[in-house]
């Protein structure tokens, strides 16, 4: 009989306990955020997809090593380069050269891992993390991303 | 179908649990051949997403298949890199500086206290409550903005590298650690008010569903499962790697053997851990965190390497056979979760189902790393 009654004593205490702790959290502030209409800041080393970074005249800096393709463990990324001739003054005397333009840099965001190695591979800093995270689509051509193309468009 | 199904009271019949349950927490089937609440005999069904991991490892190098790791298990991802690159530092023969090692501690326990917030919650929630994982996921939630700014994601990290890290944390780093510390101790209070102290809670774990340190033997389970039986093994004491002897922390040991003793186990690991955490602040040295000379073509000596780690979930262990190239010849994985899964059949005989998926929750499952 004893312990009938303080069985039913017991439930009743850890009842208001429990009852106690969650009405002081309801009077606490509220952190969530309602998420379209808000948004947060992303952290400085937040990685979104890559992005190709651009020099002083709005070309991109990449020099078409290949490092971060050879570099990627999902093989997202594939570049195309071309040889161009280009002139240049030595000594006194003109003399064409040669050097690889990129004509192509496409990231295949679906198999991306976000793991950061193209970035760190990277020798002439050329590409880095974009801030963005409101990617959302249906269909996969979405995130086929065309960086170079990318690039133009920041720029015009 | 129509009509009633009528059931001889001496018949048995199957039931599927998952592969998409609420309480496997990932993709995993458990056959069950149940007599009306009791179970007769259990099987469990792995594979439903495997992801070949350790092939991976071995075609790809040792650089490329860091990612990977942290795709093991979501909740504590660290854990397993930092094995990954213990392994191969060990294996290559690369230096680590001092404050890279302690920067690792620091995460490493910071993810553990993250980890097991995610199972208090879940388990609460097994067994019908769902206000303690809102309070556990705000407090994770606050390890997680921490581990974002310094490592650049939030679950899947890929933050250390072959002799140090990929970035140095900052002083907003080591100040929101350091307020998250005493927030969390009362956190730890407050749960333990809220769900320890619970009646309905207690009744539903208390000498229910016991898994002996002699079965933990037999199947080789590790971590907060063996410890709550009574077998004092922790991997940071007992081999001591990184800078885990510098610190002053114990070993919760539990000898219950219960539902209720695991739980126990990981209420403390978190203390444990905070204490970690603490000490590494104050301890954490100046200097670079990478070695001057870190070599960027990782190529180990031929030879056979084994690196275990304490994770969250237990021991994890990393073998590597190298023959000198570029990528392993042999990479094989021993996650903790398949050995502590791998009892469950043998240890919910008998048992009552919903027991029985009380008992699945306090052995911390994740899924993928079985499936790994
Ligand atoms: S972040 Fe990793 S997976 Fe993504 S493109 Fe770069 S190297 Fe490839
Ligand atoms: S590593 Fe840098 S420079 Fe080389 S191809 Fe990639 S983006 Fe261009």
């Amino acid at each position: 009989m004893g312990a009938y009654f303080s069985e039913i004593f017991l439930g009743l205490k850890s009842l208001f306990i429990g009852l106690g702790i969650t009405f002081k959290e309801f009077f606490k502030p509220v952190v969530t955020v309602a998420y379209p209409y808000q948004t947060i800041k992303m952290s400085e080393r937040y990685r979104g997809h890559i992005e190709l970074i651009e020099d002083e005249e709005g070309n991109p800096k990449c020099v078409v090593c290949g490092m971060c393709e050879r570099g990627c463990p999902s093989g997202c990324i594939s570049l195309a380069s071309e040889s161009v001739e280009y002139e240049v003054e030595v000594k006194g005397e003109m003399k064409t050269k040669k050097k690889k333009v990129l004509t192509k840099y496409d990231l295949n965001f679906t198999t991306c891992s976000l793991c950061g190695q193209c970035v760190e591979s990277c020798n002439f800093g050329a590409i880095k993390f974009s801030k963005e995270y409101n990617l959302a689509s249906s269909r996969k051509e979405d995130f086929h991303f065309d960086l170079l193309n990318r690039l133009k468009e920041r720029n015009s | 179908m129509s009509g009633p199904i009528h059931i001889r009271p001496d018949e048995t019949f199957t039931l599927n649990v998952g592969p998409q349950h609420p309480a496997t927490h990932g993709v995993l089937r458990v056959k069950m051949e149940m007599d009306g609440e009791y179970i007769v005999k259990a099987e469990t069904v792995l594979g439903y997403i495997h992801r070949m991991h350790e092939l991976m490892g071995e075609n790809r190098t040792y650089p490329q298949v860091l990612p990977n790791l942290s795709r093991l298990d979501y909740l504590g991802a660290l854990g397993y890199t930092h094995g990954h690159v213990l392994a191969v530092e060990r294996a290559a023969g690369i230096e680590v500086p001092e404050r890279a090692e302690y920067i690792r501690a620091i995460t490493v326990e910071l993810n553990r206290i993250a980890s097991h917030l995610f199972w208090f919650g879940a388990f609460v929630m097994d067994l019908g409550g769902f206000t303690p994982l809102m309070y556990a996921i705000e407090d994770r939630e606050y390890i997680l903005d921490m581990l974002e700014a310094v490592t650049g994601s939030r679950l899947t990290y890929c933050y250390y590298r072959f002799g140090g890290l990929y970035n140095d944390v900052d002083d907003d780093f080591i100040a929101a650690a350091k307020a998250f510390i005493p927030r969390m101790r009362k956190s730890l209070k407050k749960y333990d008010a809220l769900v320890t102290g619970n009646i309905i809670f207690r009744k539903r774990l208390e000498d229910i569903g016991p898994i002996s340190a002699e079965m933990c033997r037999k199947y080789g389970a590790t971590g907060p499962v063996a410890r709550g039986a009574g077998i004092d093994f922790d991997v940071r004491k007992n081999e001591p790697y990184s800078v885990y002897p510098e610190f002053d922390f114990d070993v919760p040991v539990y000898h219950e053997c219960d539902s209720l003793a695991r739980y126990k186990v990981r209420m403390d690991e978190m203390e444990q851990s905070l204490r970690i955490v603490e000490q590494g602040l104050e301890k954490l040295p100046d200097g670079p965190i990478m070695p001057k000379k870190a070599p960027k073509l990782i190529k180990p000596p031929a030879g056979d390497y084994y690196q275990a780690v304490e994770t969250a979930r237990g021991s994890f262990g990393i073998r590597i056979v190298s023959d000198g190239t570029k990528n392993a010849y042999r990479f094989k994985l021993r996650s903790p979760t398949y050995s502590n899964m791998s009892l469950f059949d043998e240890a919910c005989e008998g048992m009552m189902i919903m027991d029985a998926l009380a008992m699945m929750g306090s052995l911390d499952l994740v899924i993928p790393e079985i499936d790994r």
